[in-house]
């Protein structure tokens, strides 16, 4: 169970410090989670940290390579416009 | 020191088109600030009008983190609001900033001021944002600290920017109704969670204001940033103006919104437009009777170096600076030179305008015609004077000349319609962004303006005018406005350019 940090992270540093498993770490060319250390935050708050603080949509997947925050979640730009 | 005699005189002058704003000379805005203030901001380029001719700033990229969204704000590209729409070139740790900040002190002398402001938002990245400021206050403290925030986090860190002696902090605040911040923030991040629309806009802007409050009370100087956008704010703006004013904000910056579509912004994508000129003008007019007023924001990247409105940030990339042997204490010496040498000229213009005033109340205000208000751009590479070439300006100030006096309006960036070399080919299409740029101006004053444009410019309706070559800006437009009104061309024929009172 852990999550993973793809491309598309901006390298804004915004998940590093809330990681109560210090398994975000700082890397080229983005960030990466160590998935021996992610918990998900499961026991220690209701929604993953990383994920509930990441702006770019589509930059953190789930176990099943889910994005958590989907196109269009986090800005309200319509999917169509996101295409163009 | 007492407070210049101009103000005494305004106010026995009858009132004309604006009320208390930013009327008569440019630097009014200055002289009606209670002492304390003006000694601490008027080498602030961002804070005083008159200083930003002088004195250069610099922003250092240390805090890359951020704890809202903003709709005119592409993370991709970094912070639409406090910097332009570009991206900050290199992110720095703060042992990297503090060596770019003395390098740029010691070959800018006139850098008076190191700001944080992003590219995301510094109080959301205390650690660094701290850290650099310690640094910096050990080590080059002959420089000003100041920070821009959302304010989201600033209750917190209230105590930690006052001990570090940052004695100016910008907060944002674009309204002070959570129904119009949930037009402008779709989500915010809180105590580990995210919360989205009219909640997470409700405690931004509580938290905004408490900040605000906070800040106040601990006697730091806190300037308050709108972005101005059309149908979502503009109306709610002036009430914003009023109720920071009376919480002891002293100073507000009303910027445009920036939202072109290639930025990817949530604006940009929807088509949500930004301001005209006018509609600028005309709330930045609103608000003045209640407020001190800011025109001359460059809405600057978070990574600028320079005076405003140049970026001289190239000089400075990592790679040079590493290059760079630099003994601070030594700098600090010529830096104080060039200070008082500013401080000199900046004082003998004051004396000047007062002895200037004090003719004026010997002879009595004598009643001047009703004159029609002018604007004329101005092309200046800084110090005050009229000492850029035409086609070599990518920006020009708008000043408006009217029988009450000159009073700077804003700037307009352009294109420069010759950078000279192989850019010269696309001279035309640059020169019609220009003219478009120009509008509502009669007068274009320059240095040098070349015969290319003259006839353009001439065509649509912008007198050029080389005449006024290294002469201080207002005394230009004083001479120029008078030999339009002996020509007959100031009728009160439109009224189109009266300002709201």
């Amino acid at each position: 169970m852990a999550l993973e940090i793809i491309e598309s992270c901006v390298n804004c540093w915004a998940c590093e410090p809330l990681c109560p498993s210090k398994a975000i770490y700082e890397a080229k060319p983005h960030f990466l989670i160590d998935p021996n250390k992610c918990t998900e935050c499961a026991s220690d708050f209701e929604d993953p940290q990383c994920a509930t603080i990441c702006p770019i949509e589509g930059a953190i997947l789930n176990d099943d390579g889910v994005p958590l925050n989907p196109p269009g979640s986090l800005t309200g730009i319509p999917i169509q416009q996101l295409a163009a | 020191m007492q407070l210049p005699v101009i103000n005494n005189a305004a106010s026995e002058a009858p009132k004309g088109g604006c009320s208390a704003g930013s009327c008569g000379s440019t630097d009014d805005q200055m002289n009606h600030l209670p002492e304390h203030i003006r000694e601490k901001v008027f080498n602030h380029p961002c804070y005083s009008e008159e200083a930003h001719h002088y004195f250069a700033r610099m922003h250092v990229a240390v805090a890359p983190a951020c704890n809202i969204q903003c709709n005119y704000c592409n993370r991709k590209y970094d912070c639409a609001n406090e910097s332009r729409p570009g991206v900050v070139s290199e992110l720095h740790h703060p042992v990297q900033a503090v060596k770019k900040v003395l390098a740029v002190a010691a070959t800018i002398p006139q850098m008076t001021v190191l700001g944080i402001a992003g590219p995301g938002d510094p109080l959301a990245n205390p650690e660094r944002t701290f850290e650099t400021f310690r640094m910096l206050s050990e080590q080059a403290p002959d420089i000003k600290l100041c920070v821009s925030t959302n304010g989201l986090s600033l209750p917190d860190q209230v105590e930690e920017l006052a001990k570090y002696n940052i004695d100016h902090v910008t907060i944002t605040i674009n309204c002070v109704d959570p129904d119009v911040g949930a037009q402008i923030y779709p989500w915010i991040f809180w105590k580990n969670k995210r919360i989205k629309g009219r909640e997470g806009a409700a405690i931004l802007i509580e938290q905004q204001q408490k900040g605000l409050e906070m800040l106040v009370a601990k006697g730091i100087l806190v300037k308050v940033n709108s972005v101005m956008i059309p149908g979502v704010n503009d109306q709610h703006l002036a009430e914003v103006s009023k109720i920071v004013k009376a919480k002891g904000a002293f100073l507000h910056n009303v910027m445009p919104l920036i939202s072109e579509a290639e930025h990817g912004t949530y604006y940009g994508l929807t088509g949500q437009r930004g301001p005209t000129h006018d509609e600028l003008q005309a709330l930045q007019d609103a608000c003045s009777g209640d407020m001190n007023m800011m025109r001359h924001c460059r809405q600057c990247r978070a990574d600028a170096v320079g005076l405003l409105g140049e970026d001289r940030g190239a000089e400075f990339t990592m790679d040079k600076i590493e290059a760079m042997d630099i003994n601070y204490p030594e700098a600090m010496k010529m830096r104080a030179e060039v200070h008082a040498a500013i401080n000199e000229e900046l004082e003998s213009k004051r004396l000047a305008k007062e002895a200037k005033v004090q003719l004026v109340s010997i002879q009595g205000i004598k009643a001047k015609p009703e004159t029609r208000p002018v604007l004329m751009a101005v092309a200046t590479k800084g110090g005050g004077v009229i000492n850029e070439h035409f086609g070599h300006a990518s920006e020009f100030l708008i000043y408006e000349a009217s029988s009450e006096g000159v009073r700077f309006i804003g700037h307009r960036k352009t294109t420069p319609y010759c950078e000279g070399g192989d850019t010269c080919g696309d001279g035309e299409s640059a020169l019609d962004k220009t003219l478009k740029v120009l509008a509502g101006c009669e007068v274009v004053l320059c240095s040098k303006v070349g015969y290319e444009p003259w006839g353009p410019l001439e065509s649509a309706g912008i007198q050029p005018n080389g005449e006024h070559a290294m002469e201080a800006i207002e005394d230009a437009i004083l001479k120029v406005y008078e030999e339009m009104r002996v020509a007959g061309k100031l009728e009160a024929k439109v009224e189109t350019q009266q300002k709201v009172a």
